[in-house]
């Protein structure tokens, strides 16, 4: 049994919590530059316009966007380390209100749906832990930003339905809401499981870096055709038209009942911001 | 083109959906419970904490300014949360809405009817768009954080007109 304190997580997520909401990932940029070639007009300064902003964000270490962000946590917990002086909920907590706090991040979070009171923390953050083999901790933070956020939908399908179906889900949900989050998008398909699993299969799909590729080869294949369908719909950089409109689409999948195929679509506006760490 | 707020005003008819501008000037920011304290003060008949007369909206929820800036990041935030208010906002006498993405046919009418505009920053370059901004003034709803009405005064901030006074929108749609 390997010993860590919880005082080590909260300085490890205080700085993650700076860190990630200031510096955009490599791949994203990479993306970004690569897409710039392809435009012209609008389209080609609104890209540009992000990865100046990347740079300035980087240099001055200020955060990307005003939206810092729900955060999440995705966790995998060695199954044999044991946290000292608490738990792991409680230090990412803690954690997630000192960084937010003390790096002039904005607090997002309100304690009641519908009264709305600022709980001034951006805490509690959504915490998803897997327990597997070893004794390290690795984690995954993804801030994101309520506007694509609330872009995201899920629906439940029946078998009958098929690819056509999935694929046609996931073009509506584009086609309907896309220009309000933030255009060029990173997208997150979940197929399978159940109506609460399938929204997480969608959400942990934005994990991945852009130049990942689906191990998969029929949803290796078919990641690239909703991708380019989705660029032939011509939403473009902030909805403004253009080739750009995501700049990649993962699909994970799960086993799911005979019944069933249920489909989420995660939106990710193009401030892809998430970092991992191991501890 | 560069263009302040008051010749932007007096010449609202002169922009063209699409066209890029660098615009200076005073505006108000103001996202969603900012817009329904608006509302409700404007049905209790309470004085607003400025004037809606030819003013500009800026719909932007700031990070915590650090200590010696001006402000923190502060890029736009989804327009169409706020289309339920715009119709109040602008009989008001508000000319310039600033945010990003779609707004409702409904406010594409209004902006027609009101001899207005609506102008897009781009979302998430909010580096870029706080280096624009020399002065900022907390000036209302301090309660709300990051949804208090602050006075921003912006010099070359860029934006592109999304909704013309015509009605001409150059936003996609679904």
């Amino acid at each position: 049994m390997r010993k860590i304190k919880s005082e080590t997580i909260i300085n490890i997520i205080e700085n993650l919590c700076a860190k990630t909401n200031f510096e955009l990932p490599e791949d994203i940029l990479k993306s970004l530059r690569q897409s710039v070639v392809l435009e012209t007009g609008i389209a080609k300064d609104i890209l540009e316009e992000i990865i100046e902003n990347a740079d300035i964000a980087k240099g001055e270490q200020f955060p990307l966007c005003q939206d810092t962000g729900t955060a999440n946590f995705f966790v995998k917990l060695g199954q044999d380390v044991y946290i000292e002086d608490g738990n792991i909920y409680d230090a990412i907590n803690e954690g997630v209100s000192l960084g937010y706090v003390s790096n002039y991040l904005r607090k997002s979070i309100v304690f009641d749906p519908l009264e709305r009171k600022n709980t001034q923390s951006n805490t509690p953050a959504n915490i998803y832990v897997d327990i597997v083999p070893g004794d390290k901790i690795e984690i995954t933070f993804l801030p994101k930003g309520g506007g694509s956020e609330n872009a995201s939908a899920l629906k439940m399908l029946v078998p009958s339905d098929g690819w056509k179906g999935v694929e046609e889900f996931v073009l509506g949900v584009i086609n309907d809401k896309c220009v309000d989050a933030c255009p060029p998008l990173v997208v997150g398909v979940g197929i399978g499981g159940d109506f609460a699993s399938v929204g997480l299969l969608a959400k942990k799909a934005l994990l991945r870096e852009t130049v990942s590729k689906n191990k998969n080869d029929f949803y290796a294949g078919k990641e690239q055709e909703l991708l380019t369908n989705i660029n032939k719909l011509n939403i473009g950089p902030m909805g403004m038209g253009g080739k750009t409109t995501a700049l990649a689409v993962f699909i994970e999948t799960k086993p799911t009942h005979i019944a069933s195929l249920p489909v989420a679509v995660s939106i990710q506006c193009h401030s892809c911001r998430r970092k991992m760490v191991i501890i | 083109m560069k263009i302040n707020l008051q010749d932007l005003v007096l010449n609202i008819k002169a922009l063209k959906a699409g066209q890029k501008i660098l615009f200076s000037g005073t505006i108000y920011t103001a996202r969603d419970a900012a817009h329904k304290r608006i509302i409700d003060m404007l049905d209790c008949g309470k004085e607003l904490p400025f004037d809606l007369k030819n003013a500009a909206i800026y719909y932007c929820g700031p990070t915590p300014v650090r200590p010696g800036a001006v402000i923190g990041a502060c890029g736009p935030t989804t327009s169409s949360r706020m289309d339920i208010f715009t119709a109040r906002i602008l009989k008001g006498g508000v000319k310039i809405l600033i945010g990003k993405g779609n707004r409702s046919d409904e406010v594409v009418d209004l902006i027609k009817l009101n001899n207005s505009a609506y102008l897009v920053a781009t979302g998430g370059v909010a580096a870029l768009i706080s280096k624009t901004v020399q002065k900022a003034e907390l000036i209302a709803f301090e309660d709300l954080g990051p949804e208090a009405i602050y006075k921003l005064e912006v010099k070359d901030m860029p934006l592109i007109v999304a909704i013309d006074s015509l009605g001409n929108n150059i936003l996609k749609h679904s």
